[in-house]
């Protein structure tokens, strides 16, 4: 005779599940709580809305600034999804983003010109510089041409790229192309198809240079053993542009969100407070505030 | 090796000076996660007893695809959920992509093969004839299901154990169909992902070992009730 002594799952299962339930239910009702309309916010744009940008706005923390100030003046939540800027561009133009914030002028242009991209403003710029190992086999600190300087770290190597289609890859294929140097022959060019954070480490590790934005090298400068070795040339300004994705191409774009982020972008106040991020931690500002400006005035 | 210990430290202070964010995250994570693990059961249990008794043609296939899925990388499930639900994907028009609704469907699609082929494999075990015997005494189909379920108990708490510990650690999926956005879908593996590049080490360490902590929490309150029977 079988006996089906003390039960333990049956005396818990019920119970358990039980709470797993309230606990999905949760789970679940709480993304909606945020939809709800507050009725002492109705005079405001609300809802949410979809930002796809650069990894460096994330990792240097801008949006953490950025972000809640907007929901406060507008209640527009915003999510943010940090990619390349080439998966970015892509999510714009199949219409699976409200707004871009981005930093390649010339992939930019193919969306605007395709219609995916509208009513795009100038933002901010920091710049790009090349890092490497203090002892600098290429010995490129103290050139000014940075053309030379490309060459001669093809010569040397190992240079460490994104390889992901990120507004910091598409750079660095401009200069190598600018310099006249074909891929193939750098020596030890490795891509490690991540983010700025990890290829730094990467470089890092490997006696290597990179080429980043200067905010991802501030903000990870403390576990680095890597310097600024080239810097200041007008092919390393890194432009950022804010745009809207077309809601006329794409007609699920949430239009008055997206208008509305793009005109906060370049509004005073905000324009303030991207001047003003990075002074306290890193002791100077990360960004420098462009609205208004013509892309030829930058740099000068 | 410094960061290690600077990690635990902070750590241990978050912990003590229970960090409002931190605590958040942890929450969310359980919910997402724990609502995956239950869905899976809901649906995962019944299909393994049904690959495991059931006859018809195709049988084997089916457990070899559950088998298979078991495997299966997470981050291919995200891509895939991704571009289900992704505004201009087919399932775009229900706003799903970026919430916790869709890291709960990704993740239900990672745990559900591992509840089911567990499942399969400890009703399996079970002596082939109880369910007849079971019938003879007069149960009818459900309470067959049921009773069966309870003796095979110990191979089921390892089905919730394997699933909720596939989903409580992946990032690729929660990354792609969540998009790791702060206050909302941010769970603690994703959180860890961010804080490693912003090079912030010790808190992307803090957060693994809260992770840590938390699923061994779970596991070891599931092998106190799986062990007890034994004792």
């Amino acid at each position: 005779m079988l006996k089906f002594a003390t039960p333990p799952l049956a005396r818990w299962a019920p119970a358990v599940l039980a709470a797993f339930a309230l606990l999905f239910a949760i789970a679940c009702s709480d993304s909606d709580s945020e939809k709800d309309p507050d009725p002492e916010k109705d005079t405001r744009i609300g809802g949410s809305m979809i930002l796809a940008t650069t990894t460096s706005t994330q990792d240097s923390g801008l949006l953490d600034v950025l972000v809640p100030a907007f929901k406060e003046a507008t209640g527009v939540e915003v999510k943010v999804i940090a990619v390349g800027t080439g998966a970015a561009l892509e999510m714009a133009g199949k219409g699976d983003a409200d707004a871009v914030l981005t930093h390649a002028p010339a992939s930019e242009k193919k969306y605007v010109d395709s219609g995916d991209l509208v009513e795009g403003k100038l933002v901010m710029h920091n710049d790009f510089i090349i890092v490497g190992p203090p002892s600098d086999p290429a010995r490129i600190k103290g050139l000014k041409d940075l053309n030379a300087a490309m060459k001669a770290v093809a010569g040397t190597g190992p240079f460490i790229s994104r390889g992901d289609d990120s507004g910091t890859h598409k750079k660095e294929l401009e200069l190598w192309k600018a310099a006249g140097v074909d891929l193939a022959t750098v020596k030890s060019r490795e891509e490690t198809g991540q983010g700025m954070g990890a290829t730094l480490n990467i470089a890092n590790e490997r006696n290597g240079y990179a080429l980043t934005d200067r905010a991802t090298y501030l903000s990870l400068k403390k576990n680095l053993n890597l310097e600024i070795l080239f810097e200041g040339a007008k092919p390393l300004l890194n432009i950022y542009h804010v745009f809207l994705v077309s809601p006329t191409k794409h007609t699920g774009v949430k239009e008055p969100q997206g208008r509305a982020f793009v005109e906060f972008m370049v509004a005073a106040r905000t324009q303030e407070l991207i001047g003003a991020f990075g002074k306290d931690k890193f002791g100077e500002p990360l960004f420098v505030p462009d609205a208004g400006k013509s892309e030829d005035q930058l740099g000068q | 090796m410094a960061e290690l210990w600077d990690g635990l430290r902070e750590a241990i202070r978050l912990v003590i000076e229970g960090d409002a964010t931190i605590r958040e995250v942890a929450l969310r994570t359980i919910l997402v996660s724990g609502s995956a693990t239950v869905l899976s059961l809901l649906v995962g249990v019944p299909l393994g007893y049904v690959l495991a008794r059931g006859q018809f043609p195709g049988r084997n296939l089916a457990l070899s695809m559950v088998n298979t899925g078991m495997g299966m990388p997470p981050v291919v499930v995200g891509l895939v959920v991704w571009l289900m639900l992704v505004r201009s994907g087919p399932f775009g028009g229900l706003e799903l992509i970026y919430t916790r609704r869709a890291m709960v469907i990704a993740q239900f699609i990672i745990a559900l093969p591992l509840v089911a082929g567990f499942t399969a494999a400890s009703i399996q075990a079970l002596p082939r004839e109880l369910p007849d015997l079971l019938a003879t005494l007069g149960a009818g189909r459900v309470r067959t299901l049921w009773l069966l379920v309870r003796e095979a108990h110990l191979g089921l708490l390892a089905a919730v154990m394997a699933g909720f510990g596939a989903v409580v650690s992946e990032v690729g999926a929660s990354m792609a169909v969540g998009g790791n956005i702060k206050g909302e879908t941010r769970v603690l593996t994703t959180a860890i992902v961010t804080e490693t590049s912003r090079g912030e080490t010790a808190s992307a360490i803090a957060l693994g070992l809260i992770l840590l902590a938390m699923a061994f929490s779970v596991n070891l309150a599931l092998t106190v009730v799986q062990q007890r029977r034994r004792t």
